[in-house]
């Protein structure tokens, strides 16, 4: 498992991202984490001088609203997209509540079993519990979107990997891609949910459609409108962080505004199976003793 | 061809023949494997499907008919309940049609086997079998690709594969389809080509009979499937050519569909889907089951149709040895895949072939060595079992015994979870299959759907490829005169010393 296996693939319904003006790409598969994350504070740096106007205005909210108008007046009117949205999971202070689960499953009408944030219990060497929550990574490389036959996953230039479930036909074989067991099925019918904000559509799949795969969408259509996603800002314990890799700061339930760049090597964050050269986009930040599985794949 | 066994083929029952000569010749043609009766024995039997309308022919069809609608009223409840009904969940995302996928679009294999391969290497012995063969993978491959209609959670929306705009290019479950149908265009073709020439000869046939509503339906539907075939000597060579290619042709094809069927596992990094080792497995997987089942249906339409004089003991040990040598195969891939995977000692690989070997899987998997791995060799092995019926159900054990291998494919991988401490990777949630009456029942319709086409498909077409039993039969000795009197170059009218010279040309 090599990570230039996979190639950069077409985005069915946005403009695909331009590469060069990605701050965190990792395509090249030699970059070491360390030099990733070197070269992650480098542009956080500039970012962060971009995307003043959003430390400003969030560190002023207790609910966790991030203002996202300001960035985008700061980035200016260019095609260039104004975030690149990441998520950071701070292990050392989640006790496996499964608030984020229940939060996510109410605001999006949800089935018990589709755990899109699943907190797994794991064991560690002294044979001591501690609590994974596991969302969507949105990799940089999903493999999701490879293998969908009817081009129904996408990646936006936002980073965010969503599914169309108006064209998703059940094959599943998303399911068996991904890695971290982050898609759901609606094996029966889906619950059914009042009127919504928004029509239904991948930024908000709700209610969900029989038949079809689900998966979390770090509540994509909330992120205009400067709110942060339901898990994020339902955390009691602080643990998550709702992240922009462009203005290089991140938020949690409280308020609390990091420089993300900074919190991310100061913490010695790491990813998710990163030998599948996925490139997820969501950080986990280890407690004593506390471990992710990187098996080196399976073949 | 000794002389030993020409000499003992004199004592063959048949006693309307005319020319002793000619029955020698027909004799050896068949490298020794029983003396070829006379063609309008052939012709008769090859008929008789078609002619003969039995109490149990009705019996059978109404019966299989009958499992068959259970199959669709249970795929209606499916789409009423949605895929849940059917057993999956999350942690069990492929399971039965998955592997019936797998099964049955393996078993029209032996259509390629012994029509394709064996015409190919020129083992004549083959010739009373490939017209079942054939019509197997006729049948069985489109049973086989509906298998895709309750796979799909959003069936309805099947449209979207054959919708250009929506094709992803990089998803292999778009290389199955694309594979799949080009290997249903050429099964239909390799079923057609060489039932040109038996059309002209059953035509002549019907003439000869009765005059009623029936014969003509039939002399009309020949005419209009059978073209303009005289049998003329270019029209021979050009569909000698014709089938030669397909034969060719539909090896590669029959190889790339189960390879690329492989692909939509192996495409992924779950462990125990990722396996380099998978496209042979499962091509090898399909060509043993697949010589199984035209085993098992060449025994069946033997008895039903009485045609033990044609289809005789030695082409089942024939087939029999090419099936456990398949098997042998088979299980040497297997224990590849296992030993490997279980060596690396990787989370994901050393639970999935324990839990597979050892663990929650075990009763399939060993059902799967025995059957399908040691009770074919065991049977073959013995003399005393090494018969028509010890062959065929040697057959049917590894049709089930395949089967089930399918599932054990198919499932614990995709049962494993993928989220796990390190440390304790027995304890992890792994997820369960519930089997619920509507897959079992769709299935078994599927099953029950080959012999109820079977029956179908005989009931127009001569079970037994005239022509060419006949025709490889004189081919055999080259004696040009005889073949000309068997009537199936008579309607070309040439002048006979020319076709000889064309004739050598053709059959180079």
């Amino acid at each position: 498992m090599t990570g230039s296996r996979r190639q950069p693939v077409e985005i069915a319904t946005r403009p695909p991202a331009t590469d060069a003006e990605e701050p965190p790409s990792c395509e090249d598969a030699g970059l070491s984490r360390r030099h990733f994350l070197e070269r992650l504070g480098a542009i956080g740096v500039a970012g962060a001088l971009a995307g003043t106007g959003v430390l400003e205005a969030a560190s002023g909210h207790k609910a966790g609203a991030v203002t996202t108008a300001a960035t985008t007046q700061a980035t200016g009117a260019s095609s260039k997209p104004a975030h690149q949205w990441c998520m950071v999971i701070d292990l050392r202070y989640c006790n496996g509540c499964k608030v984020c689960t229940a939060a996510c499953q109410e605001a999006h009408y949800l089935h018990k079993d589709q755990t899109w944030i699943h907190v797994f219990t794991m064991t560690n060497a002294s044979g001591n519990t501690y609590h994974m929550p596991r969302p969507c990574m949105m990799c940089e490389d999903p493999p999701c979107v490879q293998v969908c036959p009817v081009k129904a996953n996408f990646r936006t230039d936002e980073g965010l990997v969503l599914v169309n479930q108006s064209r998703c036909i059940g094959t599943r074989i998303c399911m068996n891609a991904c890695p971290y067991q982050a898609r759901y099925f609606n094996w029966g019918p889906a619950k059914s949910a009042p009127r919504q904000p928004f029509p239904q559509e991948p930024e908000w799949p709700v209610p969900q459609v029989e038949g079809t795969v689900g998966k979390c969408i770090f509540c994509a259509a909330m992120l205009p409108m400067g709110k942060i996603p339901e898990c994020v800002s339902n955390c009691p314990m602080d643990a998550l962080y709702m992240g922009d890799l462009t203005t290089d700061v991140a938020v949690n339930a409280s308020g609390q505004v990091v420089k993300l760049s900074e919190f991310l090597a100061a913490n010695d964050a790491v990813k998710f199976k990163e030998s599948y050269g996925t490139h997820p986009r969501v950080y986990y930040i280890l407690g004593h003793d506390q471990d992710l599985e990187n098996d080196e794949g399976a073949g | 061809m000794t002389r030993e066994q020409v000499d003992t083929m004199e004592t063959g029952t048949s006693t309307t023949m005319t020319s002793r000569t000619l029955e020698k010749s027909i004799g050896t043609a068949y490298d020794g494997v029983d003396p070829v009766p006379p063609r309008e024995d052939i012709r008769e039997a090859a008929m008789r499907p078609v002619l003969e309308t039995g109490k149990w022919w009705w019996t059978a069809v109404i019966t299989l008919g009958v499992v068959v609608l259970a199959g669709i009223v249970a795929w209606v409840m499916q789409l009423r309940d949605g895929l849940g009904s059917a057993g999956y969940n999350n942690q069990a995302f492929w399971a039965i049609y998955e592997a019936d996928l797998v099964a049955f679009i393996g078993v029209t294999y032996g259509g390629a086997v012994v029509s394709a391969v064996l015409r190919l290497t020129k083992a004549r012995w083959r010739a009373p079998l490939t017209r079942i063969a054939e019509a197997t993978a006729l049948v069985t491959l489109p049973i086989g690709m509906m298998f895709i209609v309750p796979h799909l959670g959003e069936s309805p929306r099947i449209w979207e594969l054959v919708w250009p705009p929506y094709w992803n290019l990089s998803s292999p479950i778009l290389w199955d389809f694309f594979a799949v149908s080009t290997y249903l265009l050429a099964t239909v073709v390799f079923f057609y080509l060489p039932l040109i020439p038996d059309l002209k000869i059953t035509l002549e046939r019907l003439s000869a009979g009765p005059d009623n509503l029936k014969t003509r339906t039939y002399k009309k539907l020949y005419t209009i499937i059978g073209g303009n075939w005289t049998g003329s000597i270019p029209q021979r060579r050009v569909l000698h050519g014709a089938l030669g290619l397909i034969s060719i042709m539909i090896i590669p094809m029959a190889v790339s569909v189960h390879s690329v069927l492989s692909f939509a596992f192996s495409s992924s990094s779950r462990a125990g889907y990722l396996e380099t080792i998978f496209p042979v497995l499962f091509v090898v997987g399909a060509l043993y089951s697949g010589v199984a089942l035209v085993i098992v249906v060449a025994a069946a339409f033997r008895k039903g149709y009485r045609l033990e004089r044609y289809i005789t003991e030695k082409h089942f040990v024939r087939m029999g040895f090419i099936l456990i040598a398949l098997g042998a195969a088979y299980l040497y891939l297997t224990f590849t895949e296992y030993l490997v995977d279980g060596y690396s000692g990787t989370i994901g690989n050393a639970s999935w072939v324990y839990q597979t070997i050892l663990g929650r899987y075990w009763i399939p998997f060993w059902f799967f060595v025995v059957g399908a791995g040691l009770l074919p060799l065991v049977i073959l092995a013995f003399r005393r079992t090494r018969n028509v019926k010890g062959v065929a159900t040697a057959s049917v054990i590894v049709l089930l015994a395949m089967w089930v291998k399918r599932l054990v494919i198919v499932i614990p991988p995709a049962t494993e979870p993928l989220v796990k401490s390190p440390l304790n990777v027995a304890s992890a949630n792994w997820g369960t299959f519930h089997f619920t009456w509507i897959p079992i029942t769709i299935t078994l319709a599927a099953t029950a759907a080959i012999p109820l086409l079977l029956l179908v498909v005989f009931k127009f077409f001569p079970i037994l490829p005239v022509a060419d039993m006949e025709e490889m039969a004189a081919e055999a000795e080259g004696l040009e005169e005889d073949l000309s009197t068997l009537g199936v170059m008579a309607a070309a009218g040439d002048n006979t010393s020319d076709n000889r010279k064309e004739r050598k040309h053709a059959n180079v």
